[in-house]
Parts: C-alpha cells; structure tokens; sequence
C-alpha cells in the first residue's frame, strides 16, 4: 500500500500546485471564472503542454499509461486550487471507456492527449445514476448504428467535440447484457444538445438523439462492465479532488479562526470553535486516507468496487460537512462569493453528484457487500 | 395552548383560507419553497394585499394598525399562509424596527412611519453589523456625531440585507465612547437618499443579490430621528429579543412548505426501481425531517402559549431559531438530492436550453439556507445564550 508519493509523482503534484498557484489563485477566482470559455482554452492547451492531459491515456495509444496514484497527484492539486477544467471527463474517463477500441479511438485518445479534441460520457438517463438503467435505443441497419434516445446529464458535456453514449443493441432497460457504447461527433445530425452551467463552474449537457450515425466502440452488447470499470477510475480521481478541495478549505478556515477577532480575542481561542476545526482535520484524515487506500487497490489490478463505493459515500459525506462548516466558520463572509470556502462547498456538492450520490452508492456498497 | 379551536376560531380560520385561496401566483411557489425571497416588487405588492385586508401587521396591536389578533389567530393565520405557499412577510420593518418605534419612538416617528410600513410604502433595512461587528456586535465603530440639530455620521455597515431597495435604513452608531462598550450605542432612523450614503453589492454563493455593504460619509441627518434616548440603543435591541422568537417562530410555519417541494419532487423523479418517493429509504430520510420539523412546529405552539400567557419565553426562542435553521437546511439539501444528476443543471447556457423542474431554486435555497445558521445570531451564539440565560453556565 502506498502512502508516499515517489519522487517521479512528487515533481507532478509540485508541478500542478505552481499551476494551481499562478492560474488559478484564490484572489483572481472571479475574474477567472468570468473569462469563460476562453480561459479553459488557454489553460487546456498549457496542460496538454506539461503532458497531463496525455498522462492516463495508455501507453499503446499514444499516452504516458499514469496510473491512478498519478491521475491522484495532479487531482489534489485540481482541488486545492479548485480549478474547472474538466480533467476527469475528458482525460480520465474518456480515455477509459475507450482503450483497446481500435483504431479510431486510439486516432482520437492521440487528439485528446494533445488538447485538440474534448470526449465525454453520455452515460445516464431517466434522473438515474444507475448505468444500466437505460433505454436509449441502437439499431444497426448493415454495418451501421443508428440512437434514439435522450441523455438526461452529460458530465462536463457541453464544450465536448465527441460524445460517448451507452445505448441498448439489446437487453431490457435495468439490463446489464445488451448495453452497447458508441462515439458521436457533436455535430451530429438528429443531435440536440442543451448546455447548462453548475454552480461549480463546470459546464455540462443533456443529449436528445433521434436517428443520429453512430461507431461502435468495443464489443457490441457487453460494455456495462466496462463502463463501470471506467467509472470506478473516474470516481477515484473526483475523491482525490475532494481532499485536496476539503484539505483547502480547511486550511483557509484555520487561517480565518487565527486571525478574526470578536469578543476581543482570536475566535479560534473558543473552545467551541476548536472542535468544530478539530472534527473538520478528522473528516479530512478520514477522506484522505479512504481515498489512498482505494487508489493504492485500484493501481494494484485487483478487485476494488466496495472499497470505492465505500469511500465514495464517505469522502461525499465527509467533504460536504468540513465544507459547510469553512463556511459557517467564516460567519458571513464565509457566504460571499470573494472568499474561497463557498467555491469549496459548492464544488463538494456537485462532486457528490457527479456519478453517482452518496445514496447511489451506498445502496451499491450494500449490494456488493451482500 | 388549545389545539381544538373555537367555533370563532374555525370562522376566522376559514376567513383566512378563503382569502388565500388560489391567491398565490404558480410562479412564487417555487421560490417561496426554497425559503427564497420574492422579488422586493411581489414582496410589496402582497403586503398591500395583506393591509387592504387589515391584515398588514399581524403581531401589532390595533392601537397602531395591527391586527391585535391572540397568539391562537396568528397560529392559525401562519399555518394557512404556509399551506397556500405564501410567502413570509418582509420582516425588518414589521417585525425589527416597528415593535421598537411603538415601543420606545416620539408620538410624531410613530405617526409617520409606523403607517408606511403596513402599508408598504416604506421598505427598511437593518445597519447594523459591521467588519469587526458580527457576532459580537458591541464591537461596532459607526459614529454619530451631534452638530446642532443633527448628527453627523461616519462609518461602514455590513451585511445590510435589502439596502439596494430599501427606502429608510435604522441604524445603531456610537454617539460616545465613555463607559462599557454597550453604553454610548444610539438607535437612528436614516432615509437612504440621504447624501453621503454608498451601496456597494456583496455577491453571495446562491448568485442572488441580497445584501451589501453600506459606508457612511458625513451623513447628516435630523437630531430628531434618534429613536428613544441617546447611549440607549443597546437596550432597545433588547426587545428584538422577545420579538425575534416571532420571527423565528413565524418562519418555522413556513418549514412544510419546503418539505411539500421535496415530495413533489421525488414523487416526479424516475429511477430504475421506480419512482424516488416509492424507495423505502428516501422514504425514511423525508419522515425523518418530517418529523423533527414536526417537533419545531410543537415548540412553536409552546412559543404561542407562552405570548398569549404574556409569559416569558426564556430561550425557547432561541432554541426554535437553532433547530429551524438547521431543518431548513436539510430540508433544502434533500429538495437538491431528490433532484438528483438534474440538480448540477443552475443555469442555461444559450436560448435552446431549457433548465430542468425546480432548477435553480432548489440549489438556490440550499445554498442560501447556509446563512441561516449565522444571520440574525448565528448557531454559536444561540448555544451561548441558552447557556448563560437558561442553564445559568
């Protein structure tokens, strides 16, 4: 099991908290979020300069082949710095629902570790977190496959040129045999796409799909297994990014109970407000360790779905709680849009949804754990 | 309190529902069952409704426009209000500095403006905290100095909630530094045309804009809009005490209101073992809030008998705005959960987009509702009081 970063992971996480630092300090947060669309451009092509964004992609299809403790020291520091880009759907779980998928995905996985070409996962339907509650419909007509379906959450979705969507060449809806995957340009004719901005900054999508031409991807009728694999190293990634963003918080609120005075002393002198900060670092002890554990299993090739379903429910749980309490420590302020903390919870909010609720998985853990 | 009502009772309960029937615009509900404010248009235009009807001022007693009704009317009317989805009413002018004006103004402050606020004409704002004055507000700089017949003001406000609408601002500023630091605060009663004043916005995680900083500069205004006597504002805050526990207690009524939009919601959203309000555990997770805000509804009703016995509530008031505060905050967080995948859908990007069911005030009033255990006395302070109050620690 491993605790410590080698030397090789640590340059990384140090080279991510320089980035974090210069583009997207705490004092410049508005401004940066103002610059839209823009500013992700220019900060994508300067990650896919530093080779982060080509570092998971497997080693046969043009990328570095980072396993889970790297994608884990740059998505610390993704959290610290609560940075918007959209690592996870696009260079995380894209590159996974796609390895091995032959020539046309490992051309494109070439385009993605180059910060040319975005991919995201289409995966959910019906308000459904399940992946196999689907009911999004593919036809094949000789050699080709025709969707017909509706995508109700896109993760990061709405700036993306390529969609992968899970629909059934067979099977009954809640099925997880007939689940087939398939890559759709976002230009696609009968593609409509709603796009809609979270409170976190991220930018996702919904997909409506009538007819639309579609490629296959991997083999036809059984990808559940391999969308929940992939899903398994996308979830990892988000909680690495939840305790960097917890461990954040935590420190700017130790910084602000230091240093604000009421009642003519620092409010970190009352006792009140120690144990809240004191169970704030326990939360984040709990969350991080969870989280190395199930990376640690996840790197080791074995058999980590109750671990990660576990530790999903928990850092959820865990970051929601340090989050509101950073901001309830900051009193008033800790409500503004100046001050970091809120940015924090709301980030820890949306992360619980992203994949799956602590509900979802908690019902998951008590099905694998049967 | 009687819990069986009086025949005069159920007549007036019926008064009540036939005036709310139907009265409420579909597009208020949401945002009133985010524990959202209206707009400060919808918000004035329903108190108007509410005085054409007399019903302007409902804790108030009649001598000054109120409806003079018992604990058991108020009761009635704030359960109605909530089962109709209104809203609450605007509470810094009814409920903060009008109780205080009949308390403690001259006879020429309560004829001018106590009218104006039932009416509506007037909207006013609380200046009061400031950055170095939250929790421990005593700790406030804002002076009011007397040149002749008025008294000069300089100073920096915070968290003054609404001031970018409101008309009148009542503001506590220290006209002299002699003494213990709560000795020397003045209550002052401020028009916000004033010259001198500047409203700056200060944005807030829910991206709605309701409230702001206020600073002061050499504002003069009359010596006469000194509310009781000088160096004696501390004291009359003291009577927001007792008043606060109705705001608290009115605002507790509404908790149902959220809790109706979590049952809406789940009982429209699908999932692969059918619909969310059918799941045996989201199930147990709503009966769970029920229940507690259940209980804060029975500690409101205890709120109640103490007001109609004219008895002193102690720190149940307190103790209400905790665990409402609290509730709100779950109930809201459990509006976004119900939601589900939907609920990381805020805000439309481009015309063709249309944000799903209860976006975004579901996730507005989750955010939002995380002031509300630090406004108003945050949750800290209120476990203080209730130890030093009520357990004598």
């Amino acid at each position: 099991m491993q605790f410590a970063f080698n030397d090789e992971q640590q340059m990384l996480r140090d080279s991510v908290e320089r980035f974090g630092e210069d583009e997207w300090s705490a004092a410049d947060r508005l401004k940066r979020l103002a610059e839209g669309r823009e500013g992700t451009a220019r900060r994508w092509a300067q990650m896919a300069e530093l080779g982060w964004l080509m570092l998971p992609i497997a080693q046969e299809e043009g990328g570095l082949g980072g396993g889970p403790v790297e994608i884990m020291a740059i998505m610390e520091g993704v959290g610290r710095h609560l940075m918007t880009e959209a690592y996870v759907s696009h260079c995380v779980l894209a590159p996974a629902l796609m390895a091995g998928g032959g020539d046309h995905c490992a051309a494109l996985l070439e385009q993605v570790g180059a910060g040319q070409v975005r991919i995201a996962a289409a995966l959910i339907e019906n308000d459904d977190f399940d992946v196999a509650a689907i009911s999004a419909r593919a036809s094949a007509i000789d050699d080709r496959f025709k969707l017909t379906g509706a995508k109700t959450h896109v993760e990061d979705g709405a700036d993306a040129d390529w969609y992968l969507v899970s629909a059934r060449t067979g099977g009954a809806p809640s099925e997880r045999a007939g689940i087939s995957l398939f890559l759709v340009p976002s230009g696609a004719e009968g593609l409509a796409i709603q796009r809609f901005r979270a409170v976190d900054g991220h930018r996702h999508c919904s997909l409506d799909l009538v007819d639309v031409d579609a490629i296959p991807v991997g083999a036809i009728g059984e990808a559940a297994d391999r969308i929940e694999a992939a899903l398994e190293r996308a979830i990892v990634a988000h909680m690495a990014e939840a305790v960097g963003s917890m461990e954040a918080a935590v420190a700017a609120t130790l910084d602000y109970v230091r240093t604000r005075q009421q009642f003519g002393a620092p409010i970190g002198s009352f006792q009140v407000v120690q144990h809240k900060v004191v169970d704030m670092s326990v939360a984040c002890e709990e969350a991080r360790a969870l989280m190395m554990v199930a990376a640690s299993q996840l790197a080791s090739g074995g058999d980590a779905s109750s671990l990660i379903a576990a530790a999903k429910v928990r850092i959820a749980q865990c970051g929601i709680a340090v989050a509101q309490q950073a901001v309830q420590l900051h009193g008033g302020v800790g409500t503004s849009e100046e001050l970091i903390v809120s940015h924090h919870l709301r980030r820890q909010m949306m992360l619980d949804l992203a994949h799956g609720d602590r509900d979802h998985h908690k019902a998951r853990f008590a099905e694998l754990t049967r | 309190m009687n819990l069986d009502l009086a025949p005069e009772d159920r007549e007036f309960q019926q008064d009540v529902r036939d005036f709310f029937a139907n009265s409420i615009p579909e597009d208020w509900k949401k945002t009133v069952r985010a524990g959202l404010r209206l707009s400060p248009e919808n918000l004035v235009a329903y108190q108007r409704r509410l005085a054409d009807r007399g019903w302007g001022a409902p804790t108030w007693p009649k001598e000054y426009g109120g409806t003079g009704w018992t604990p058991q009317q108020l009761h009635i009317f704030w359960s109605e209000a909530s089962a109709a989805d209104a809203p609450a009413q605007f509470h810094q002018g009814l409920e903060l500095i009008g109780p205080i004006i009949f308390t403690y103004g001259s006879q020429a402050q309560k004829d001018y403006y106590l009218p104006r606020i039932i009416s509506g004409e007037d909207w006013w704002c609380q200046g009061y905290s400031e950055p170095g004055a939250g929790s421990d507000l005593a700790a406030l700089r804002t002076r009011a100095d007397r040149d002749g017949d008025e008294y000069v003001i300089n100073g920096h406000k915070m968290w003054t909630s609404y001031a970018h609408v409101a008309d009148r601002m009542f503001i506590l500023a220290r006209t002299s530094n002699e003494g213990r630091r709560q000795q020397g605060i003045s209550l002052i009663l401020v028009d916000m045309d004033t010259p001198g004043i500047r409203i700056s916005p200060i944005h807030t995680l829910d991206e709605k804009h309701h409230t702001n900083e206020v600073f002061l500069d050499d504002v003069r205004v009359p010596a006469t809009n000194i509310v009781g006597e000088e160096g004696m504002g501390w004291n009359y805050g003291k009577v927001l005490l007792d008043r606060e526990r109705m705001v608290a207690a009115a605002t507790a009524m509404f908790l149902p209101q959220t809790l109706r939009a979590v049952r809406e919601a789940a009982t429209r959203r699908r999932t692969a073992y059918g619909l969310l309000i059918d799941k045996p555990e989201f199930r147990a997770k709503l009966a769970q809030v029920e229940i507690e805000a259940m209980a804060v509804q029975a500690m409101v009703l205890r709120l109640m008998a103490d007001a109609a016995a004219g008895a002193d509530s102690g720190p149940r008031g307190s103790m209400v705005k905790l665990r409402w505060s609290e509730l709100t905050q779950q109930a809201t967080a459990l509006w976004v959960e119900a939601l589900g995948p939907k609920a990381q859908h805020f805000a439309a990007l481009g015309d063709e987009s249309e944000l799903p069911d209860d976006m975004p005030f579901a996730l507005k009033g989750a955010l939002y509702a995380r002031v509300t255990t630090i406004y108003g006395g945050s949750s800290e302070i209120q476990r203080n009081i209730i130890a030093r109050r009520a357990l004598g620690l």
